[in-house]
């Protein structure tokens, strides 16, 4: 009977979502990034300017934004210690499903931590 | 189940420096670097303190006046848009099936890295905390207008 070759690293369930993940993040990021560069050249320019900009980082539709980006730069990073640890630690392959698991849970929980405050910075006074 | 491997009929013969290598490797040694830098990064920016309202032009005089957060930045800089450029161009080189697209892209993804680096590291070099003639009240505490 054939066995399909499901759970291997990169080919179904975790691994290739966890890839799949990691590139739709990385590319959202990059993205802010290079924004966020010129916002911040703003300040060479005055400091009205730079002001001006940065106040729309506060408003409620840029501001719940900014959760979904603090995510991503979570998830992103973490599971990119994973594919560390399956590249270099000699046990990754065996344990990469439960790391992946345990990057999921450290972001929704940092996140958790993050949400209420920053959204009373944003939505408060 | 066994898999197997087929032997590569063309095994890499060519003695230039590998830098299909040499990405793969920064990718990884840049990661962890970014993950101290830019979560640092967060936490100063956005938790501590009144977080994203405090931020304005006299928050990043006050950083900006401090040799520390400089180069922090500078870091940041470099390696947060080479490792983004680096990503972006595996991205293309996975989906562009044209060589003429794929060229073009990931020469665009370089000039754009190269131009946004040389920017942000003049920033950061240039920046007067106390710009002559600004007005008082927009300044950081320890500019001498205030």
């Amino acid at each position: 009977m054939a066995i399909k070759p499901a759970g291997t690293l990169y080919r179904g369930k975790v691994g290739m979502w966890s890839w799949v993940l990691h590139r739709i993040s990385g590319v959202g990021i990059f993205f802010f990034l290079l924004v966020h560069v010129l916002d911040t050249a703003l300040v060479r320019v005055s400091p009205e300017a730079y002001n001006i900009v940065i106040e729309s980082y506060k408003t409620p539709v840029v501001g719940l934004a900014e959760l979904g980006l603090v995510g991503a730069i979570l998830f992103h990073g973490l599971n990119g210690l994973r594919v560390i640890a399956i590249d270099f630690w000699s046990k990754g392959t065996k344990y990469q499903s439960a790391m992946f698991w345990i990057v999921i849970a450290v972001t929704v929980i940092a996140v958790a931590g993050f949400t209420p405050m920053h959204l009373a910075r944003v939505f408060g006074h | 189940m066994s898999v197997t491997i087929e032997v590569p009929n063309r095994p890499r013969t060519r003695k230039q420096a590998n830098w299909e290598k040499y990405g793969w490797l920064f990718m990884r040694v840049s990661g962890p670097l970014l993950i101290v830098l830019i979560f640092t990064h967060l936490v100063v920016n956005l938790v501590l303190g009144d977080g994203i309202k405090a931020i304005d032009f006299a928050f990043v005089a006050g950083k900006w006046a401090d040799p520390f957060w400089q180069v922090w930045d500078l870091a940041m800089l470099w390696l947060a848009l080479i490792h983004g450029t680096n990503g972006m161009r595996t991205i293309v080189n996975d989906y562009a099936g044209q060589v003429k697209v794929r060229r073009a892209l990931t020469t665009t993804l370089w000039a754009v890295c190269a131009l946004l680096i040389l920017l942000g590291t003049l920033v950061i070099f240039t920046f007067d905390p106390c710009p002559a003639g600004a007005s008082a009240e927009l300044l950081a505490s320890f500019c001498p207008a205030q």
